[in-house]
């Protein structure tokens, strides 16, 4: 008998194992969703395919009287346009201020500390005063998830900046590099793939704070909607928009996964 | 065109003495190969040339004017490892030599410009036989290759003097024969003074017009920090030369006595 960690599944073999754990979860759930619609016919906590179906339906193709529009991809669409720009500006940020941490000694003796201090500051506590300061609209929301999710990117890639061999910026100015055309033609376009696994690192806690402002404080959103909608315990509603932001996340972490791979082939490259 | 003065050069870290009275001339287009004990101050030596590191007493002149104190394109450098770019292409490695001689503010060429500077990189790449390589990237060259193109990269600029450390020391045998051969046939074509370290004395006796060996000249076991290397034998090499016999450099001599 081969011991198991040399066993390895065929191709076909891996797929099912690995749809296996899913399949397993949407069976228990269907089980215990029919034992409990059999007892009591009216129970919300667990909704049967069909009711969540046809709400799904409701949601997604049919426009909301009061409001003019269809609630399931307006509040997509608000959320993600929130999640955009916040990332957007995270990236910026922690590409300039990461770079020049990263290889200008004196920025990194001004701005570390600051920034290794900031980076410790609990995002939500200082939600309240954002919302006092910049009031309830758009900035305030993206201002969150933008002080919590720089300060990771800016110090990931003052690391990975700091890391590049030091040989190859010797070798730069040997050939005559100025300190712009290290960062422009050395450190920056090792960066940009650095910068995409900051960014899928800090995805998950970017959804975090996307939805704890919009619960918050927000008149529309994926992270409003469940919010709202909990009043009345209408799972129905709950489970599709937790599954839809799943998926969300999972496409756009699978996205940055292959941008990476086609834009910086080098990064992945043996002999 | 670079002739290098080394005057009383002493190199400390805090009570560790590297490297002690170092005191030699080196003329125009010679081939000085270094060799010496691993840890005995060569590499510190070199990047004292380079610029990132400062002797703490004496001083080094080219063509008698100090030392620029950070690196530069009159100094060309390969070491062991990690000196090529891996983002860049073999091409894109030379080329980005000639972008930043010309492109001060974009780095990159675009155009004419451009098809000039290629023309340049090309020959230089088929001066160190990568022509074939051109559009690969580092990650996908062999050690001997990646050496090739950062010894083409080097030149590109035309360095006064080319430094190199242990360039051979991770290549097979074979493949160091005709890297010897390269780098005396380069060194021939240019007008520049070469510093090669090596472990190997052999590659250092083949190489040389000149050959510096870093030793202790004192030695003491209580405290192995206390004493520093240097210049211990200093060999005029010829090649077809009578005599290699080696000769204790009269310099060293006076700091023994
Ligand atoms: N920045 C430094 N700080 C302290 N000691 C150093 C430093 N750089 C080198 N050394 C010491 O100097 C000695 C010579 O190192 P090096 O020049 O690398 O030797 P090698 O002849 O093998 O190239 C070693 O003992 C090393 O520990
Ligand atoms: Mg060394």
């Amino acid at each position: 008998m081969r011991r198991i960690v040399n066993l390895h599944p065929a191709r076909g073999g891996a797929l099912t194992l690995g749809a296996l754990p899913f399949v397993l979860l949407v069976f228990a759930y269907l089980i215990a969703s029919s034992i409990r619609l059999e007892a009591n016919p009216d129970d919300k906590l667990l909704p049967s395919p069909a009711t969540i179906g046809e709400t799904l339906r409701s949601y997604a193709l049919e426009e909301d009287p009061r409001r003019g529009e269809i609630l399931f991809w307006s509040d997509t669409a608000a959320s993600l346009t929130r999640l955009g720009i916040a990332l957007g500006i995270s990236a910026l940020l922690g590409l300039v201020f990461g770079i020049a941490t990263g290889v200008v000694p004196y920025v990194r003796s001004l701005l570390a500390p600051f920034i290794a201090a900031v980076s410790m500051i609990p995002p939500l506590a200082i939600l309240p005063i954002l919302f006092i300061v910049l009031g309830l609209g758009e900035v305030a929301k993206i201002t969150l998830i933008v002080i919590g999710v720089a300060p990771v990117v800016i110090r990931d890639i003052a690391l990975r900046a700091a890391e590049l061999p030091a040989e190859q910026l010797i070798k730069a100015q040997t050939l005559g590099a100025s300190s712009w055309q290290l960062v422009l033609r050395v450190v920056l376009p090792q960066m940009w793939p650095r910068l995409i696994d900051a960014l899928r690192l800090t995805l998950g806690s970017a959804w975090l704070f996307l939805i704890a402002a919009e619960a918050i404080a927000s008149t529309e959103g994926l992270g409003y909607r469940i919010f709202l909608v909990r009043r009345y315990m209408a799972m129905d509603v709950i489970l599709p928009y937790v599954a839809w932001i799943t998926l969300l996340a999972f496409v756009s972490d699978w996205a940055l996964k292959k941008l990476r791979a086609r834009a910086f082939p080098w990064t992945q490259l043996t002999v | 065109m670079a002739s290098l003065t080394v005057r009383r050069v002493w190199k400390e870290y805090g009570n560790h003495v590297v490297l002690e009275n170092l005191n030699f001339h080196v003329e125009d287009h010679e081939f000085v190969t270094i060799v010496g004990a691993s840890g005995c101050g060569k590499t510190t030596f070199l990047r004292m040339l380079l610029g990132i590191e400062r002797p703490t007493r004496g001083e080094i002149l080219i063509d008698g004017k100090p030392l620029e104190a950070e690196p530069g394109p009159d100094r060309g450098i390969v070491f062991q490892r990690y000196s090529v770019f891996p983002h860049l292409t073999v091409l894109g490695n030379v080329l980005l030599a000639f972008e930043l001689e010309r492109a001060r503010f974009t780095g990159k060429l675009f155009g004419r410009a451009r098809r000039d500077a290629i023309e340049r990189a090309e020959k230089l790449l088929a001066a160190v036989g990568l022509e074939h390589a051109r559009d690969r990237y580092p990650a996908q060259l062999s050690g001997g290759m990646q050496q090739r193109l950062s010894i083409a990269q080097s030149l590109a600029r035309e360095p006064r003097i080319l430094l190199l450390d242990e360039p051979f020391g991770a290549l097979d045998p074979g493949l160091r024969a005709d890297m010897h051969q390269l780098i005396r046939d380069l060194w021939a074509a240019n007008r520049m003074t070469v510093f090669m370290i090596t472990h190997d004395i052999r590659e250092g006796f083949q190489l040389g017009t000149r050959l510096l060996v870093f030793d202790k000249l004192r030695h003491d076991p209580q405290a192995p920090e206390a004493y520093g290397a240097t210049v211990t034998y200093d060999m005029k090499l010829r090649r077809n030369s009578e005599s290699r016999e080696p000769q204790r450099d009269p310099d060293a001599r006076a700091v023994n006595a």
